[in-house]
C-alpha cells in the first residue's frame, strides 16, 4: 500500500467535494492511503500576486506538516501543486530557509509534491490502473484539460510535454473513453483573470467549451477545482456571452476513473455536477 | 507616446530585487513571450513585452499603475518559450509585488488577504458544510487555520498592501 499526505487546499472541501469524494473512493480502489493534514491551510497561491515570499511561506508551512509525518504530499488544485511545488524548492535555498525556521517551522524530511493525476502516472502506473477497470467506457468521446500548473512550469515540474502534453489524455483513454486529440490543448481556463475582468475570462473558458462542442465531446474533464469553476459554473455566462448552448458537463478526472472502477454513480458524486450529466450516465449504461 | 523625460533609470533595479525578478535585465524584446500569450490572444491591451519594455526603460509610473498588469494569468505559457531563459510569468508577477508596495494593490486581492488573515482559507466553512462532508464519509477540516495570521503578521504584507 502507497501512503501520502493529502492536501485539499480551500476550494475542494467545501465547493468540490465530488472531486474529494472521487479521488479518495478510486484511490481506496487503487491501494492508496491518504493521510489527513492537521491544521494546513490555504497553499499560498491566492497571495502571490501581492507578495510571493508571504505566498512561499504559508505553502513552506504546509509542507512542514506533511514532513513531520514524513509522507510526500498529493493536491488535487493544480495552483496549490504549484505553490507547495515552488516551497519544496525554495527550502533548499538557505536565505529562505532561514525565514522559515525564524517562524518556528521544521522540515525534518524533504517533501515531494505531486497532482493527483501525476501520482496515478508514475507512481501507480497505467498497467496496474488497467487491471482493475471493470467497465470500460468506450462509448465517451471527451476533451481533456489539463490546466497550467498541471506540467508548467517546467523548470518546476520536469513532468510530461509543457507543449504538447500527454499524460493525462493517456490517463483518460486507461478508462476507456476517447480522449481527442485537438489544438489549443494547453489554452488557460481563464481563471486568474476572473476577478480582474470576467468578460475576458469567460471569452479564454469560451474557447474550449467551443471546440468541446464542435468535436461532439461528451464531457470536459477537469483536474483543478478553479479550471472547473470557470468551464462548468461560468457555462451559462459563456453561453450568454456568445449567444450559443453547451449544455457540456465538466467531470472530474477520478470521477470518469471511478465510474470506469464500476464504482456507483453516488461513489464518484455524480449529483453534484452542476451541468447535469444524466445523458452521459445513459450513454455508459 | 513615451517621454523618456519621466523615466526613472533604477527602476529595473527595484524589480531585480523582487522575488522573481532576477531575469528582467535579459530580455531582448523577441516577443515570443506577447506571441504565447493565452490572454493576449483574447485581448491585445495586455502584452507581456510591453510591460518588461516600458519596465527596462524606466517608464515606473506607466507600469504600476496600468490595469493591464493584472491581466496576467501566471499560466507560464511565456515562461516555456523564452529563448532567454526567463521565467516570465514569475516576472510579472515580481512587477506585480513591487505595484502592491507602490500602492496599487486591486481591491479583489485585498479581500483575500482579510479572508486569509481571518480564516487561513478563502472560503468560510459553515457548519452546513461539515454537515455535508460528514454525509458523504469525508473527514472533517479545521474551521480556521490561525497559523496563517502570524505568518501574515511575521512579513509585514498587510501593512504594505494598506500604505
Amino acid at each position: 500500500m502507497r501512503k501520502y499526505a493529502l492536501f485539499l487546499g480551500c476550494t475542494v472541501p467545501v465547493r468540490a467535494q465530488h472531486y474529494e469524494l472521487s479521488a479518495r473512493n478510486c484511490a481506496k480502489e487503487l491501494n492508496i492511503e491518504f493521510a489527513e493534514m492537521a491544521s494546513a491551510s490555504c497553499c499560498g497561491f491566492p497571495l502571490k500576486a501581492v507578495d510571493a515570499e508571504t505566498a512561499l511561506l504559508l505553502a513552506a508551512r504546509n509542507l512542514s506538516i506533511a514532513s513531520k509525518m514524513n509522507l510526500n504530499v498529493v493536491t488535487l488544485c493544480n495552483s496549490c501543486t504549484a505553490m507547495l511545488s515552488d516551497a519544496q524548492m525554495q527550502l533548499k535555498n538557505k536565505e529562505f530557509y532561514k525565514k522559515y525556521k525564524e517562524l518556528g517551522f521544521s522540515y525534518p524530511h524533504e517533501v515531494i509534491v505531486k497532482h493527483f493525476v501525476r501520482m496515478l502516472y508514475e507512481d501507480i502506473g497505467i498497467d496496474a490502473i488497467k487491471k482493475i477497470i471493470k467497465k470500460p467506457l468506450s462509448s465517451l468521446k471527451v476533451i481533456a484539460h489539463y490546466g497550467c500548473h498541471y506540467m508548467r512550469p517546467s523548470q518546476l515540474y520536469g513532468f510530461d510535454n509543457p507543449e504538447v502534453p500527454h499524460t493525462f489524455d493517456e490517463l483518460i483513454r486507461t478508462t476507456g473513453a476517447q480522449s481527442v486529440e485537438y489544438v489549443d490543448k494547453k489554452m488557460c481556463c481563464g481563471g486568474s483573470v476572473l476577478g480582474i475582468d470576467e468578460k475576458l475570462a469567460v471569452t479564454m473558458a469560451n474557447h474550449k467549451l467551443h471546440i468541446a462542442k464542435n468535436n461532439g465531446a461528451d464531457a470536459v474533464i477537469s483536474i483543478c477545482p478553479f479550471c472547473t469553476v470557470m468551464y462548468e459554473d461560468n457555462q451559462r455566462k459563456a453561453e450568454e456571452q456568445f449567444e450559443t448552448q453547451y449544455g457540456i458537463p465538466v467531470l472530474y478526472y477520478p470521477q470518469l476513473l471511478g465510474l470506469s472502477f464500476g464504482l456507483d454513480k453516488n461513489a464518484v458524486g455524480m449529483r453534484f455536477n452542476r451541468v447535469r450529466p444524466e445523458a452521459l450516465l445513459e450513454k455508459i449504461g | 507616446m513615451i517621454d523618456l523625460k519621466n523615466a526613472d533609470p533604477n527602476f529595473k533595479y527595484e524589480i531585480i530585487k523582487q522575488e522573481g525578478g532576477e531575469g528582467l535585465l535579459k530580455c531582448f524584446g523577441c516577443s515570443d513571450c506577447a506571441a504565447s500569450c493565452p490572454v493576449r490572444y483574447f485581448d491585445e491591451r495586455y502584452n507581456p513585452r510591453k510591460i518588461i519594455r516600458l519596465t527596462l526603460l524606466g517608464m515606473k509610473k506607466e507600469v504600476l499603475s496600468s490595469p493591464f498588469l493584472w491581466f496576467c494569468a501566471h499560466c507560464h505559457a511565456c515562461t516555456e518559450r523564452c529563448p532567454q531563459g526567463i521565467m516570465v510569468a514569475e516576472l510579472i508577477n515580481a512587477i506585480k509585488n513591487y505595484a502592491v508596495t507602490q500602492g496599487y494593490c486591486p481591491e479583489g486581492y485585498k479581500v483575500q488577504l482579510d479572508l486569509l488573515k481571518k480564516l487561513g482559507r478563502l472560503y468560510e466553512v459553515e457548519d452546513f458544510d461539515l454537515k455535508k462532508r460528514q454525509r458523504l464519509g469525508l473527514p472533517p477540516i479545521d474551521k480556521t487555520i490561525p497559523e496563517v495570521a502570524k505568518i501574515l503578521e511575521h512579513t509585514g504584507i498587510e501593512k504594505v498592501v494598506k500604505k
